[in-house]
């Protein structure tokens, strides 16, 4: 029997308000006042985030233009959140798992997801080009905080059977509005469960700004009424996201709990390449945050504290010029179609009557392969 | 032989189900100390400890979500969802996530997880807690949907539902929760997917499942003591739907009649009609008839014996398939097909 005299938990102390940081805007070590007791990651570390962001924002840049020749279906930008994406997803350990959105292509790309597996969805070849198990990434998620609870049953399940297996869910502002974020933080917090919610706090969810979605003094404070502890993070400091989401994951796998992490930062490019910003919110406003970029940031510190050098420098550029090749060179063929697949992955077999329509679709496709030969296939 | 209920036949199945693999996890609103509202996870938890059989947070889109994180994992989560019109809230999950996790990773991931719904009315229950809610997973690709309508079948349905590599959505008819037989468990019945001929009849086939079946058979026994020989074809499954068992039955009777609780607009027993009308055209007698529940919310408890079908209203529904226009293709023009009238349309 369970008693409700229990002595109360001590709460977690409230986020603070002004978001922490380790950088600030001009690439300096930040001040003491906003580390809030966290340190700058080691040169190593900081070095990995830079070059991680560079080929990122490389793959980011090619996929907007492949949606631009109309190569891909759609594509959703990271632009700007650069710094989220790639410091949540390398504070990773290899057990962890990734639950990302559409949005998150450079978490995928920077946790080693094959980048034409990526874009495998967004290309409307198939909804998820990679295996999660392999990558321990979950398939990007499109109806918002819905995969948020699986982080919950995932490592819920993997500590019954001994792993230490932590994950990472990555939200959006929008998200935190849905009914499912609310389940999935209540579920992660009363089973102490290992999972970090990192919200890209982005200012708008499409065109509603984050002002018409919560009232919440920060969306961190949110963390406060399910139990768990929250952050406050510049969303366009790596430094600062990395350092905040790794120690929130050592705390989670080691029994601490769940954390929410709220990043502030801002979608710089429209919601996709079919959005048109212009109709809700102005160019300066965009302009003052593209001059926040977290890829410069980054690169200040390390150059003014001699980390960085035009030859490495030069490498991360490299790098991110043959990954966006090869995914030119992988995307210029047309994809190939398979109308059995369409039947294949429905159950464990497929049942008599996916049997009887596989049989007529693949007459159709066929039909249609012999209409397109110049003889009419006669 | 022993005495069992059904609730206490699916009881049996979780506990054997639970013995049998280690990975077999429940949990849901109210399974844990207190057994479930219908006592169908009794003893559970204190059989398998607090690990294996649990209560959770109320809020079903998590339990269900949380349910496919543990699939994911290699788990067989096996959740609760406490009534039909509670499950509502999971619809998200289980349409989105649940149906389609397979499908949207080729194959890699699958979610061998089921989603145990008592649904149906008839126990006298206020408002939101008589809802047939099956259309709406039958509907959706990916899933089993299956439910028992006998004691046997509950219990070895379930442990194959269990067992099964598909997401399963498992309707418990509530109302035959008592129901009982004296039979042997363990047992092992018809494949789950598989449709049964309850009763055979060569006069018409009635097509029931889960709460509606024992109307079915009842109003069977009314009918032969009328002369009159149902057969009674229990579906077992919705989805995937056992297009053969039910096909075969009719082409022998000629006669269809379709008996659910739910409301019948855009109900299952359309589809029924509908595949039969397909299957099954050119020995139809007479159209396929459905009897089901009215179109309207469902009822309060006071209300509903007019609302869910009744052996009276079975026989008032066999009566009007068309037994005086008895026709056999190519006989004499006096035995024909009578000529329907051409419909003008008036602009």
């Amino acid at each position: 029997m369970t008693t409700s005299d229990a002595p109360p938990v001590a709460a977690p102390p409230l986020p603070s308000l002004e978001p922490l940081r380790l950088i600030d805007d001009e690439g300096r070590r930040a001040a003491d006042s906003a580390r809030a007791g966290f340190e700058l990651p080691d040169t190593d570390t900081l070095r990995a985030l830079l070059g991680a962001m560079v080929v990122g924002r490389r793959f980011d840049a090619q996929a907007g233009a492949l949606a631009k020749q109309g190569r891909l279906a759609v594509y959703p930008s990271s632009r700007g959140q650069e710094a989220c994406q790639v410091g949540g997803a390398l504070a990773l350990a290899g057990q962890d798992w990734l639950f990302p959105t559409y949005r998150d292509s450079v978490a995928l790309i920077s946790r080693g997801v094959d980048p034409v597996e990526v874009l495998t969805l967004l290309r409307g070849d198939w909804h998820c080009g990679y295996d999660p198990k392999a990558y321990r990434c979950a398939p990007q998620c499109t109806p918002l905080a819905t995969n948020a609870s699986h982080a919950v049953g995932l490592t819920y399940a993997a500590r019954r059977k001994g792993s230490d297996t932590a994950a990472l869910v990555l939200m959006g502002d929008g998200a935190t509005s849905e009914g499912d974020a609310h389940e999935a933080y209540n579920f992660a917090a009363v089973w102490n469960a290992p999972v970090v919610f990192l919200i890209q706090n982005n200012e708008w969810a499409i065109s509603v700004p984050l002002h018409k979605q919560s009232a919440a003094p920060t969306l961190a404070h949110k963390a406060i009424g399910y139990g768990m502890r929250g952050y406050h993070v510049d969303g366009n400091d790596a430094a600062a996201v990395h350092a905040v989401v790794s120690r929130a994951l050592a705390e989670a796998r080691s029994g601490g709990g769940p954390a929410l992490i709220e990043a502030r930062t801002y979608r710089v490019e429209p919601h996709t390449n079919s959005d048109d910003p212009t109709r809700y919110r102005d160019d300066a406003e965009v302009e003052r945050w593209r001059r926040r970029d977290p890829l410069a940031r980054l690169e200040a510190l390390l150059r003014s504290e001699g980390d960085l050098d035009d030859a490495r420098s030069a490498e991360f550029a490299s790098r991110a010029e043959s990954l966006a090749e090869s995914v030119r060179t992988r995307l210029a063929h047309e994809p190939h179609r398979s109308t059995d697949e369409l039947f294949a992955h429905v159950y464990a077999e497929p049942t008599p009557a996916l049997r009887r329509q596989r049989a007529g679709v693949r007459e159709a496709a066929a039909r249609a392969e012999r209409g397109s030969e110049p003889n009419g296939g006669r | 032989m022993a005495h069992h209920t059904l609730g206490r036949a699916l009881n049996r199945a979780l506990r054997d189900a639970m013995s049998a693999d280690p990975d077999v996890v429940v949990y849901g609103e109210d399974v844990g100390p207190l057994g479930g509202v219908f006592r169908v996870t009794d003893g559970l938890g204190a059989e398998f400890g607090e690990d294996r059989c649990f209560d959770s947070p109320l809020a079903e889109s998590g339990i269900v979500g949380t349910a496919v994180g543990m699939a994911m994992y290699g788990r067989r989560p096996v959740v609760e969802m406490q009534f039909d019109a509670f499950a509502y809230p999971a619809f998200q999950q289980v349409v989105s996530h649940v149906a389609k996790m397979r499908n949207r990773t080729r194959g890699r991931v699958e979610l061998p997880l089921v989603i145990r719904i008592p649904y149906g009315g008839g126990i006298g229950a206020v408002e939101h807690h008589g809802d047939s809610s099956e259309a709406y997973y039958a509907h959706t690709p990916g899933l089993r949907v299956v439910t028992p309508a006998t004691v046997a079948d509950g219990y070895s349905m379930l442990r194959e539902a269990v067992e099964s590599p598909d997401p399963v959505v498992f309707l418990e008819p509530k109302r035959r929760y008592w129901a009982s037989e004296d039979l042997d468990l363990p047992v092992r019945t018809a494949p789950m997917d598989r449709a049964v001929v309850r009763r055979p009849g060569a006069d018409l086939t009635v097509i029931a499942y889960g709460p509606t079946v024992d109307t079915a058979l009842l109003a069977a026994e009314s009918l032969a003591e009328e002369g009159r020989e149902a057969e009674v074809v229990d579906l077992r499954s919705l989805s995937p739907f056992d297009d053969e068992t039910v096909a075969a039955s009719v082409r022998r009777t000629g006669r269809a009649l379709v008996v659910h609780e739910a409301h019948g607009f855009g109900g299952f027993g359309g589809e029924v009609a509908a595949r039969v009308s397909e299957q099954c055209f050119h020995y139809l007698e007479a159209p396929v008839l459905r009897v089901c529940g009215l179109d309207i919310p469902y009822p309060p408890p006071h209300l509903e014996e007019f609302h869910l079908p009744t052996v009276d209203r079975i026989l008032d529904a066999v009566d009007r398939l068309q037994w005086e226009s008895s026709w056999v293709p190519g006989a004499d023009a006096g035995a024909g097909r009578p000529q329907a009238p051409r419909t003008e349309v008036s602009a």
